[in-house]
């Protein structure tokens, strides 16, 4: 998925739940329409949380990639 | 020696740790709380005054009275901190200069960054609480919508709490049917913490308060009395009680001290800034990922004030860390509460909501003008 232009990385790794979707909130509220978010996040409980508020808010998760310890959350803000 | 150890801020982490440096450099140091009101206020108390529980002139104390002897106390307010010259420029045009910077500034809530907002009731300043107070006197029934407009904010359980006892406020005045509370929440459940939020839930079913979940509060109209959400749903009030969206200080921001919200960033184990070796931050005016409360000032103080004094002294770093750790109370209503403890290592834990908490809560609310600004506890 070398193609996606990601505009802005948000590096939660170590970071307690909810930790990692609050700051995507945060990265939503403030970016444009069809930019393109990446959350790095070593908690279990974004696994459940991201994709379920992602859905809510009607925005694409256009990708979940697990890597060593954490994964990746690629979300484009749709609205 | 001649060192200058400065501080902005009165508020709880600022005077601990002036006290605390004070207490253990003796002489060595000059140290300096710069304070833009010269009056200490204790902001766990705003809750309760909104509610009628408790006296606004109860919250205040004067700074000064809350140092050591040996501390100056300048009342004033910080504009810019001039880190080449180590010099910090106050409004009156004064310059102080700083061998050690604490920056202990707290937070600062902009509900004018919700469009429409700015009309919406607070309970995150002292005048806020007052005035929902007032509104809450006049209410004779309706919906109230309680909302968070930003993360991260003060206190996290206060949402909750003031739900709580809103709840308890309306079945006093015998209003309680005539009312809907309806508790909006930027998670799928109430509270951010999982633990708690298992405790919290059933009890806000069983007194009636509607939860809303996934719900960022982005605006409001105040003529047709709706609040929007970022996730793009609706909700109408009669009255609405928003948390302020939350940045940190103007000096910060105008400094370049902080990150795009003004939140300084810090080691989140030694305090110190990750670019400035003689600047710290504690409390709300960091970037840690951790809850914005008095409690989190608390601990952090005595970290930053073991660090500084070693800095003054030439000795070398002590080894106690700030290990995130936090103490919380919740008041879940009808004379009962729970707690939240946590720390980077451990993940929080909650009894089951109990008497002795809510008076250990009211308690500490006492206590804390005599142990906690002196480094007592």
């Amino acid at each position: 998925m070398g193609t996606i232009q990601i505009d802005r990385t948000i590096d939660a790794r170590g970071m307690a739940c909810p930790g990692p979707l609050m700051n995507l909130i945060g990265a939503i509220r403030q970016g444009q329409v069809g930019q393109v978010f990446e959350v790095l996040s070593s908690d279990e409980g974004s696994r459940t949380d991201i994709p379920a508020w992602v859905a809510k808010a009607k925005h694409e998760l256009v990708e979940v990639r697990q890597d060593d310890g954490y994964a990746h959350f690629i979300v484009r803000k749709a609205r | 020696m001649s060192n200058d150890v400065l501080i902005l801020g009165g508020g709880v982490g600022g005077t601990i740790v002036a006290n605390l440096v004070a207490k253990e450099v003796g002489d060595h140091a000059r140290i300096t709380v710069v304070d833009t009101t010269g009056v200490h206020v204790y902001q766990p108390g705003f809750l309760y005054v909104a509610v009628g529980q408790d006296d606004p002139e109860a919250l205040k104390r004067d700074e000064r009275s809350l140092l050591r002897r040996e501390v100056k106390l300048v009342v004033d307010r910080a504009t810019f901190v001039n880190t080449t010259t180590q010099k910090v420029v106050l409004t009156s045009g004064r310059a102080m200069r700083y061998d050690e910077l604490l920056l202990a500034t707290g937070s600062r809530t902009v509900l004018d960054e919700v469009p429409g907002g700015a009309g919406a009731h607070e309970f995150y300043t002292l005048e806020g609480a007052v005035r929902l107070h007032r509104a809450l006197q006049e209410f004779q029934g309706g919906t109230i919508v309680i909302g968070v407009a930003g993360i991260p904010y003060k206190c996290p359980p206060a949402p909750v709490e003031f739900a709580f006892l809103l709840d308890d406020y309306l079945r006093a005045r015998h209003i309680r049917e005539d009312a809907q509370i309806k508790l909006l929440s930027p998670l799928n459940r109430a509270f951010t913490i999982e633990a708690t939020s298992k405790v919290v839930q059933p009890i806000l079913a069983e007194r009636g308060i509607e939860l809303t979940g996934f719900f960022n509060v982005e605006s409001v109209d105040p003529f047709a009395r709706t609040v929007a959400s970022l996730e793009g749903e609706t909700v109408e009030y009669d009255l609405l009680v928003l948390v302020p969206p939350h940045r940190g200080q103007k000096v910060i921001e105008d400094s370049a001290l902080g990150d795009e919200r003004g939140w300084v960033p810090v080691d989140k184990n030694t305090l110190k800034h990750t670019r400035f070796a003689n600047i710290w931050a504690i409390g709300d005016a960091t970037n840690i990922p951790i809850s914005k409360s008095g409690s989190v000032a608390h601990y952090e103080a005595s970290v930053a004030a073991a660090e500084i004094a070693a800095t003054v002294k030439g000795e070398p770093e002590p080894s106690h860390l700030y290990d995130g750790k936090v103490t919380c109370f919740l008041e879940t209503g009808q004379g009962q509460a729970t707690t939240i403890q946590f720390d980077y290592d451990h993940p929080p834990v909650s009894p089951s909501p109990a008497r002795r908490w809510h008076w250990a809560k009211a308690l500490f609310n006492r206590a804390y003008w005599h142990t906690v600004p002196q480094g007592r506890l």
